[in-house]
């Protein structure tokens, strides 16, 4: 599956917009994304494994709450920055 | 081990300043030339990352750690070992435990405080975050880890409150002090939840509270109600601390086991609220605050319109305003708590950043002050490192 990457993520993946990954579930593409770029994933998901207050993240444009989300190898993962003021 | 006790000799007059900026919009360095007449501004660095303290390693004068995050982004720790030139993001960031199923458990919101460790201990930092919890890396700051218990403690957590009890962005805990004679003994503050110590190196720790006083007439006993600002400990007297709270300018002498309020003494039309604290590096009857107004829904601004410092060289008996070079009237800004601090040199330069982006320095003790840097974004630390 593709893992859409914003800009403010975009030093951690050496610019990478785009990053093929692969999971059974969002949390086990988070924790493949943090092995190939270390400290990606605590940026945008907390120590309880709950998505960040300002961060989206949309699986073939639905909104994922949690990270228990089911996916397939040719999902659209969007990660999000959400305004978030000032 | 409270044994030896070392003066702090002044800096040398020839050698440079760095102030360390961290900003609501990424870290800035201003560094001075030789005879500090000249200051040069650094690019900025992590721009648009909010950076609560950034931080010099007095032990090694190389490593620096920012604590930063962004609107959007978690909370982190970059950490350089070239005076900021490059920069790493470290390993492991502050984090609380995770819970099991079905608990809630806490969420770092961001790094608000950073602490080199003793001399003694290189490579040891501690970190104090908000919400309140407390940190130590033993590794120059590359991975973190809660220290002490007191971050999972129920006593401990019902002071801390929830993340409404504490500040407008949320409660922190701040002020991790170390007592330059002993590493075991500490002590931490927390906005809100009181003031603590320890003499065993965290394993065991005791409000100091008796003597300071709470808003609105609570119970002065109940450690959750009391919201120390900033606490300073005098390098050359390490049983005197110093102590800008919400409620008054105070002074502990450990041999006396109490707070006095030092704050009254300040003119009426002023008042002792305020935010930084900032101690002598040799003499520890002189401290310097900087007043804002706290009155009605606390505006947070210079009292009047009117910025100045104020300086005791009398341990707080009486209080002189410093207030040449700043604004006559119409400046509306303040000082926080980690945006104001001196060198060790002989006069005290003193140097505080504005929450409406301005760098001001004093090389004479604060008698007179000059405007360095302006356009910057709010400046929430400063921090003075000798080169």
């Amino acid at each position: 599956m593709t893992v859409h990457i914003p800009s403010a993520l975009r030093s951690y993946t050496k610019q990478k917009g785009e990053i093929e990954a692969e999971g059974q579930t969002l949390a086990e593409v988070m924790s493949a994304l943090d092995r190939r770029y270390p400290g990606l994933c605590f940026r945008i998901i907390t120590e309880q494994d709950t998505i960040r207050r300002h961060i989206r993240i949309f699986v073939n444009e639905e909104q994922a709450r949690d990270l228990s989300v089911a996916l397939q190898p040719e999902d659209q993962i969007h990660i999000i920055c959400a305004l978030s003021g000032g | 081990m409270l044994t030896s006790r070392k003066a702090t000799s002044p800096q040398s007059a020839t050698s440079s300043v760095a102030l360390l900026i961290g900003t609501r919009k990424g870290a800035f360095i201003l560094r001075s030339d030789r005879s500090h007449r000249t200051w040069k501004l650094t690019a900025p660095m992590f721009l648009g990352h909010i950076v609560h303290h950034l931080m010099l390693d007095p032990r090694d004068r190389r490593t620096m750690l920012m604590a930063a995050s962004t609107g959007h982004l978690g909370p982190t720790i970059f950490r350089s070992t070239d005076l900021g030139k490059t920069w790493k993001e470290t390993n492991t960031p502050p984090a609380f435990p995770k819970v099991p199923e079905g608990q809630k458990g806490r969420v770092v919101d961001h790094v608000f405080w950073l602490t080199p460790g003793h001399p003694s201990e290189p490579g040891l930092w501690y970190a104090g975050t908000s919400p309140q919890g407390l940190f130590r890396s033993n590794d120059g700051g590359v991975t973190w880890k809660p220290f002490s218990y007191i971050n999972d403690d129920p006593q401990y957590r019902e002071w801390m409150g929830t993340v409404q009890d504490g500040t407008p962005d949320g409660p922190k805990l701040h002020s991790i002090l170390i007592d330059p004679r002993d590493p075991r003994h500490l002590y931490f503050a927390m906005s809100g939840g009181g003031v603590h110590e320890s003499v065993d190196g965290g394993r065991t720790w005791t409000p100091i509270v008796q003597g300071l006083e709470v808003v609105e007439g609570f119970n002065t006993d109940n450690i959750t109600f009391h919201d120390p600002h900033c606490v300073r400990l005098c390098p050359t007297n390490p049983d005197r601390l110093y102590q800008q709270n919400h409620c008054g300018i105070y002074r502990r002498d450990r041999s006396e086991g109490r707070w006095i309020r030092i704050g009254k003494s300040m003119p009426n039309k002023v008042g002792d609220i305020g935010f930084p604290m900032v101690l002598h590096p040799r003499d520890p009857d002189t401290v310097w605050v900087f007043p804002m107004d706290g009155s009605t829904v606390w505006p947070r601004v210079s009292p009047g319109g009117k910025p100045a410092a104020y300086i005791t060289r009398n341990a707080g008996k009486t209080w002189t305003r410093q207030d040449k070079g700043f604004p006559r009237a119409n400046a509306w800004w303040t000082v926080k708590r980690q945006a104001m601090t001196a060198d060790a040199h002989e006069p005290v330069g003193l140097y505080l950043g504005t929450t409406s982006g301005e760098v001001w320095a004093s090389r004479t003790g604060g008698t007179s002050w000059t405007c360095m840097a302006r356009h910057l974004p709010e400046i929430y630390s400063v921090e003075a490192a000798g080169l």
